[in-house]
């Protein structure tokens, strides 16, 4: 017995064969789309009677800058230790002048990430879209076929400045009038830019550079731990522990 | 005869009835409204960004504060995401718990819906009744966790504590004397699952109040019957969900069509309207109280039946009891460690959704395996809601707006993040 979201895994191979990206993660279909194929993929998601992702749930940006880098390497101890972690250039320990030395990678930075919900079959699909320039991320709009598509692509666009080709109103959203700058970002400082406060003297608001330190509280760690190993590794470890049970 | 032009008129952002801080701009041929063009971020307070800089297990307290009349069900969306990518069993007793505080969370929401969208389209009263029903509710939340609204009860394994055994006295004050004290104490005598019980078989008839004051009302029909009707092709365009999405006469719960927790072995119905409008809405909201008060008659009667653990025996992720820690030395270890790094997740994606009070409540989590959530994305359901504020008000009058807002049940903490 398979579940739906194996059933729709193949439903959506059979529905784009050209695509070979398509798999079952946790509980989700996903499936990578480039850029110049979204519409027509969407499209197809949309109208097509055995996927009919009739709803859009959520859209979302992920800037993968500094996917998978740590504060704190916890391979080598040393004295500094904890100041390494303090000092690391991360979006937590950043200020405004200093920049974030974003690691070298082939990867594609940006990825507009779409949640999609099909009614009909009680299924859900994960597409992700990777803009192709890092410096100008642009991705088609799916406006046309899902309008609540709107806010969320002036969202993203908004916290990471990925542009949407052909959105019609592509206005800021969540972030105050006249701001600079993208604040999802990576190289954003959690801390901000500016700070407001209210001046006397001038008799209206003033906005000044941030006078705050950026600190970072408990360092980002990635450790290995193996309960989470993945693929034949993990399914021998279970086997070999069900027949330990058996036995 | 003077030549009449469309102009502007700024709604809010300080308005009391705009729900928090919605600046609304609506462009106005006379009292009709030809474009309605919200401007929100008033609240933004970059939840998302934040949780990027905090171990999994800090970021709880912030769940609290985006819906922050449906607390317990923003953490319930959090706390699932989690589980999902840690792949952790929670104790049954646990997920009963949870479910009878989603419902519990799902009550107070709706109170607080009903007696504010009463307010604002003229209805006075209601507000007073709903919220002497709300205080007994957010009794049961201090009992629990301590705070009547930020709770940060639910962890990533179970919940944070057992049911209390005794509820919180009222003590005699310059305010309340000794026999008004004695009174209100009266229905705390018993646990809280006594107190809840003893709420549950008052509420049905609560509820009949507020429906003899409101449903055959005719000032409130006239302000609700269709006012902003969404058909249900339209509903599933504009991203509706939750009882915008039932109103319009689809049939769409989480909680039946992809249970989570223990939803499919309990019994309640899931209402819809008809014609997708306010008032429908408004009915359908009712019924879901009176669901949700089965819902919880049911967890109570499993709770009081079924002793259990609340929270996960790994202390990788859950931290020991006190008692073990004075004693053992991995105890410590595991609670030092929880404590001052967290806990490191499985590299993946992950998205849960729980059926919220307004609707889908969903949280993306991208973990590169770290302590520390790599983007947290939260789906909040009134954002798609309040996006469709344009369409839904095109062509009604000024007035109707603030029925709209009401009937969206807009809180901002979510919208804005």
């Amino acid at each position: 017995m398979s579940t739906r979201a194996e059933q729709m895994r193949d439903a959506l191979k059979a529905a784009f064969p050209e695509n070979n990206s398509v798999r079952v993660e946790l509980d989700l279909v996903v499936i990578d789309v480039a850029p110049d194929q979204l519409l027509s993929v969407c499209q197809k998601l949309h109208d097509d009677a055995s996927l009919s992702f009739k709803q859009m749930s959520d859209l979302c940006g992920v800037d993968f800058a500094t996917y998978g880098s740590a504060e704190w390497s916890t391979d080598t101890g040393n004295m500094a230790s904890f100041s390494r972690a303090v000092n690391a250039s991360s979006t937590g320990s950043l200020t405004f002048d200093t920049g974030l030395d974003l690691p070298a990678t082939d990867q594609p930075r940006f990825v507009v990430v779409y949640h999609l919900l099909s009614l009909d079959h009680n299924v859900r699909c994960r597409v992700r879209c990777a803009a192709s320039d890092d410096e100008m991320p642009v991705v088609p709009s799916v406006t046309p076929i899902w309008n609540n598509a709107d806010w969320y692509e002036r969202e993203a666009f908004d916290l990471f400045g990925i542009l949407f080709d052909g959105h019609a109103d592509l206005r800021r959203i969540l972030t105050d009038y006249g701001f600079t700058g993208h604040p999802f970002r990576k190289d954003f400082p959690l801390i901000g830019n500016v700070e407001m406060r209210y001046d006397s003297v001038k008799e209206r608001v003033v906005y000044e550079p941030v006078s705050i330190e950026p600190r970072v509280l408990v360092p980002r760690v990635i450790r290995e731990d193996s309960r989470y190993a993945t693929g034949e590794s993990a399914s021998k470890t279970e086997s070999d522990a069900a027949k330990k049970n058996d036995a | 005869m003077p030549e009449i032009r469309n102009y502007t008129l700024n709604f809010g952002p300080q308005h009391p009835a705009a729900h928090g801080v919605l600046r609304l701009v609506l462009e106005m041929d006379g009292e009709v409204v030809e474009r309605a063009d919200p401007h929100i971020g008033l609240l933004h307070r970059g939840t998302e960004k934040l949780a990027e800089s905090k171990p999994y297990n800090q970021t709880i307290g912030y769940m609290d504060r985006l819906d922050y009349v449906s607390m317990m069900c923003n953490e319930h969306g959090y706390v699932l995401a989690i589980e999902k990518l840690l792949g952790v069993e929670v104790p049954l007793r646990a997920q009963y718990i949870r479910v009878m505080f989603d419902e519990i969370t799902r009550i107070l929401n709706h109170l607080m819906w009903l007696g504010a969208h009463g307010l604002d389209i003229g209805a006075m009263s209601i507000f007073l009744y709903c919220f002497r029903e709300r205080e007994d509710l957010m009794d049961c939340y201090e009992a629990v966790s301590g705070a009547r609204l930020h709770a940060t009860y639910y962890r990533p394994g179970g919940v944070a504590r057992d049911l209390p055994d005794r509820m919180p006295q009222y003590e005699a004050s310059r305010f309340t004397s000794k026999s008004a004290a004695s009174k209100l104490n009266d229905k705390r005598q018993g646990n809280m699952l006594d107190f809840l019980d003893d709420f549950t078989q008052r509420f049905p008839k609560c509820v009949d109040e507020y429906e003899t004051l409101l449903t055959d009302n005719r000032i409130w029909k006239q302000r609700t019957v269709g006012i902003g009707v969404v058909t249900p092709e339209r509903a599933l365009q504009l991203g509706f969900t939750g009882p915008m999405l039932r109103g319009s006469n689809i049939e769409w719960d989480l909680r039946k069509k992809q249970p989570y927790e223990v939803y499919d072995q309990l019994d309640f119905d899931i209402p819809v309207g008809t014609n997708g409008d306010s008032y429908d809405r408004y009915l359908v909201r009712i019924e879901e109280m009176r669901q949700s008060n089965r819902i919880i008659k049911q967890c109570i009667e499993w709770l009081r039946n079924n002793e259990g653990p609340v929270l996960t025996e790994d202390h990788k992720i859950a931290p020991p009891r006190r008692g073990d820690m004075k004693g053992d030395m991995e105890s410590l270890i595991h609670h030092f460690k929880l404590f001052t790094e967290g806990f490191c997740l499985p590299e993946g994606e992950a998205y849960a959704a729980v059926e919220h009070p307004k609707g889908e409540f969903g949280c993306f989590l991208v973990s590169d395996g770290a302590n520390k959530p790599y983007r947290l994305k939260v789906r909040a359901p009134g954002f798609a809601h309040l996006a469709s504020l344009d369409e839904m008000a095109k062509g009604h009058m000024l007035s109707d707006v603030v029925a709209l807002i009401g009937t969206q049940d807009i809180v901002f903490g979510e919208i804005d993040r």
